[in-house]
């Protein structure tokens, strides 16, 4: 398959550049091509003017680029320490674990990235994980780094941190290569841009003179951009209630509090934005809403009648779609098809289920259904769904949860690797939910997102709703603080 | 000799070729590869062995043939599993099936004669004078030395406390996350995989030129197999290895004693013993509260490594 086609970039000290375009534009296979995993069938590959081959990691690492991947190359059951000195040649003959954190906590200190040494790599938050990817690429002497969509999985405190160190790194006279979908962060950040589309670079740009409409232009290309989501009316006071919490509390296995004292009600038609810091509930409170967790006190509500026991089945059963945050883990067999996990949530009914039997062609009919939904690009139904981009599997779940929420969709992050056309389709669906009569639960960390999108907005800290209020005339600034507790 | 002590030194006999075996397979998981073979190398190092001193007279002859053994059926086991990508438990048991049918047949001319030449104890200087102790940990052969102290403290070493090791760990746990550093993964893997089957087939040769010593069908007895539990229960550690390999000696030891001074205990449940505590030793950690992580099974074994996948 041809995935680069004649792609130009030049790269110069002292600069982040940006890397745009949709999902599957061959953006990371040109960064996995200057990394060495793939080689290029044509062209060549120039370091400070010299024609440099490129065979494998270790001859990338040692012509001084370094890559951070969208999902990290780390070996979960291994400290910081380990993990920094893995595959490093300077890594001293006799390892044991003492040598390596001393020799990590140098180095954190020397570019300037907290780090634990001790720590396992599994007990890290996404952020703090990145920080050990950034650091084990620059402790190997790397001049350019690559980030792919390093600010996906952060929340907004990391990524200002993150792009602390990055500034201090260009300033150094190194250079950056940032693969990003979010506009405003690739303008706050970038020197300068380029865009690719189908495989090609299209455009190299300033960032100085750009803005959000000019380079959605040119990610999107001639086809039309998809229409501005229109923001419906929201929902009358009197509307009906779908789903309602309850003084809803929860706690993990540890006994520490997930979800303290929660009321809510998604009313039919609104669409219900749920702001904050990830880490706050977030994922509780979606999982309470969907069925997958049961509440220690208070109770979930479905169009006014308490449920007993909740679980997931009756809740999709009821018409409640769920768009979890962690899609690969927890919305997909990640080695079942594309087209088995489509209908992963209709297998039971008609017309896929036949009695005790299930009907192929009718869940083939299904599955392609979805896909054409999602936009999906796929020629082989078959192909196990971990092949698939984050960006794709995104859209897959997203398109599978839109069919069987006839009463409530609840979407955690939903836009989390996606492109500005998949993000603007998926906002308009949304609106097409809400204007059908159903309730829509947006969960987000992006306050522009939700004063846009949202009818009212109810702010989540520390498992407690800290305010809610109609997202129209809402203050930001009054949102920030809520949301760091204040 | 006190029966405590003949006691304990029997323990450590049979505990040896437990030891040295479950190191062998120790390496291959710690890579990542299952090696359910152990069973098979165990036969074809311990017939390897009893034919080579029938001819050569030498019970380092005997071992080192062994290991050569070993070392090649490994290469063969690891040609399928690593670079074929094979299922690893298949190609385990085919090696056991094979290894154990192989072994009768060419140990048929030596089956239950006493082996042409054994291991002969070696005394430790002024430890094996202790009172108890001394006869029975240190008035011991070769191999048992290697299986109990060498062998765990150059592991220990080797894994935990140089750069090699931690490379080693990794591609156990993770070995996109290899790759991506660099890392020759299959070609480790291989080496590791071969390396730990060679060291198997040593626990053959420990087993009919020292434990028995002689060669029978079938007397390997399913110690192969306690091995690969023995790894599990201990958590993947070399020196709880060589711990728990003697604890099973242990258990092995009791039925002896109990069947020489006639406890009437009926011999069968005796001979059951061994057996019994394999299932125990590995219900019970399983019972208690939770395993810490320290002591799962690496992330990535029993799973072929490619490449493209994400």
């Amino acid at each position: 398959m041809l995935a680069n086609d004649g792609v130009d970039l030049a790269l110069m000290p002292g600069e982040i550049h940006a890397l745009l375009g949709e999902n599957g534009a061959g953006k990371s296979t040109l960064m996995n091509v200057l990394t060495g995993l793939y080689q290029p069938d044509a062209g060549s590959i120039a370091i400070d003017g010299q024609v440099r081959r490129i065979d494998g990691p270790a001859a990338a690492a040692r012509a001084g680029i370094g890559m951070v991947h969208q999902h990290f190359r780390l070996v979960p059951a291994q400290t910081v320490a380990e993990n920094v000195h893995l595959g490093w040649s300077e890594t001293p003959w006799r390892a044991s674990a003492r040598v390596l954190e001393a020799r990590t906590a140098s180095l954190a200190a020397r570019f300037g990235l907290a780090v634990a040494p001790a720590a396992r790599v599994a007990d890290l938050s996404a952020g703090e994980q990145q920080r050990v990817e950034i650091l084990r690429v620059l402790a190997r002497g790397a001049r350019i780094l690559i980030l792919d969509e390093p600010t996906a999985v952060l929340a907004p405190a990391e990524v200002a941190t993150l792009f602390a160190a990055l500034r201090g790194f260009r300033g150094r006279g190194n250079a950056v290569v940032l693969i990003s979908h979010k506009l405003g962060e690739v303008l706050e950040i970038a020197d300068r841009i380029t865009v690719m589309r189908a495989g090609r670079s299209v455009a190299t740009c300033a960032a100085a003179g750009a803005s959000r409409s000019s380079l959605a232009r040119l990610i999107v290309g001639d086809t039309a951009p998809p229409p501005p989501a229109k923001p419906g009316a929201g929902a009358p006071d009197d509307a009906p209630v779908l789903l309602e919490l309850r003084d809803v509390g929860a706690r993990d296995r540890r006994g520490i509090t997930l979800l303290d004292g929660v009321s809510l009600r998604v009313r039919a038609g609104e669409i219900l934005g749920i702001a904050g810091v990830a880490g706050n509930g977030q994922r509780a409170l979606s999982e309470v809403l969907t069925g997958c967790l049961r509440p220690d006190r208070g109770q979930v509500l479905l169009e006014g009648t308490v449920v007993a026991r909740p679980d997931p089945r009756t809740f999709a059963e009821a018409g409640i779609g769920h768009i979890p945050e962690d899609r690969l883990r927890t919305a997909l067999a990640p080695d079942l098809s594309v087209a088995e996990n489509a209908v992963l949530r209709e297998y039971a009914r008609p017309p896929i289920a036949r009695g005790f039997g299930l009907d192929p062609r009718a869940a083939g009919a299904v599955a392609r259904r979805i896909v054409e939904a999602a936009g999906l690009d796929v020629r082989d139904p078959r192909v196990p769904v971990r092949n698939l981009s984050g960006g794709n599997q995104q859209r897959l779940v997203a398109a599978r949860e839109r069919r069987i929420a006839s009463r409530v969709l609840v979407a955690a992050y939903p836009t989390r690797g996606l492109d500005v056309g998949a993000v603007a389709t998926l906002h308009a669906a949304m609106h097409r939910l809400a204007a059908e009569g159903c309730g829509v639960v947006l969960i987000s960390e992006e306050l522009d997102e939700l004063l846009e999108h949202a009818d009212r907005i109810a702010v989540l800290f520390a498992g407690r709703i800290a305010g809610l209020l109609p997202a129209a005339g809402a203050d930001p600034e009054r949102l920030g603080l809520l949301m760091s507790g204040q | 000799m006190s029966m405590l002590s003949s006691l304990l030194g029997n323990a450590v006999l049979s505990g040896a070729v437990l030891a040295l075996a479950g190191q062998g397979e120790l390496l291959a998981e710690r890579v990542g590869v299952l090696n359910l073979g152990v069973e098979g190398l165990l036969a074809l190092g311990g017939v390897t062995a009893i034919a080579t001193v029938a001819a050569g007279h030498d019970p380092l002859l005997g071992l080192l043939a062994a290991v050569g053994v070993g070392a090649a059926v490994g290469c063969l086991f690891a040609a399928a599993t690593v670079l074929a990508r094979a299922s690893q438990v298949l190609c385990g048991i085919a090696l056991t099936t094979g290894g154990l049918g192989l072994a009768a047949t060419l140990g048929r001319p030596y089956a239950g004669q006493p082996a042409a030449a054994t291991f002969q104890p070696i005394d430790i200087p002024l430890l094996d004078r202790l009172p108890v102790l001394g006869p029975a940990l240190f008035h011991q052969s070769a191999p048992v030395y290697v299986a109990f102290l060498v062998l765990p403290l150059a592991l220990q070493l080797l894994l935990f406390h140089t750069r090699h090791g931690l490379v080693l760990r990794a591609i156990g746990e993770n070995p996109a996350a290899c790759d991506a550093a660099g890392i020759p993964v299959v070609a480790l893997r291989f080496a590791y995989v071969a390396l730990g089957a060679a060291i198997a087939a040593a626990a053959g040769a420990d087993l009919t030129l020292a434990f028995v010593p002689s060669w029978s069908d079938g007397v390997t007895a399913g110690r192969g197999w306690i091995a690969v539990a023995l790894v599990i229960f201990a958590g993947y550690r070399p020196w709880r290895i060589a711990v728990g390999a003697f604890l099973f000696g242990l258990v092995n030891a009791l039925g002896y004693l109990a069947q020489a001074r006639d406890w009437g205990v009926a011999p069968a449940f005796l001979s059951m013993l061994p057996y019994l505590a394999t299932i125990l030793f590995m219900v019970l950690p399983a019972l208690s509260a939770r395993s810490r992580p320290a002591t799962t099974a690496p992330a990535a074994l029993g799973l072929p490594y490619y490449r493209d996948q994400r």
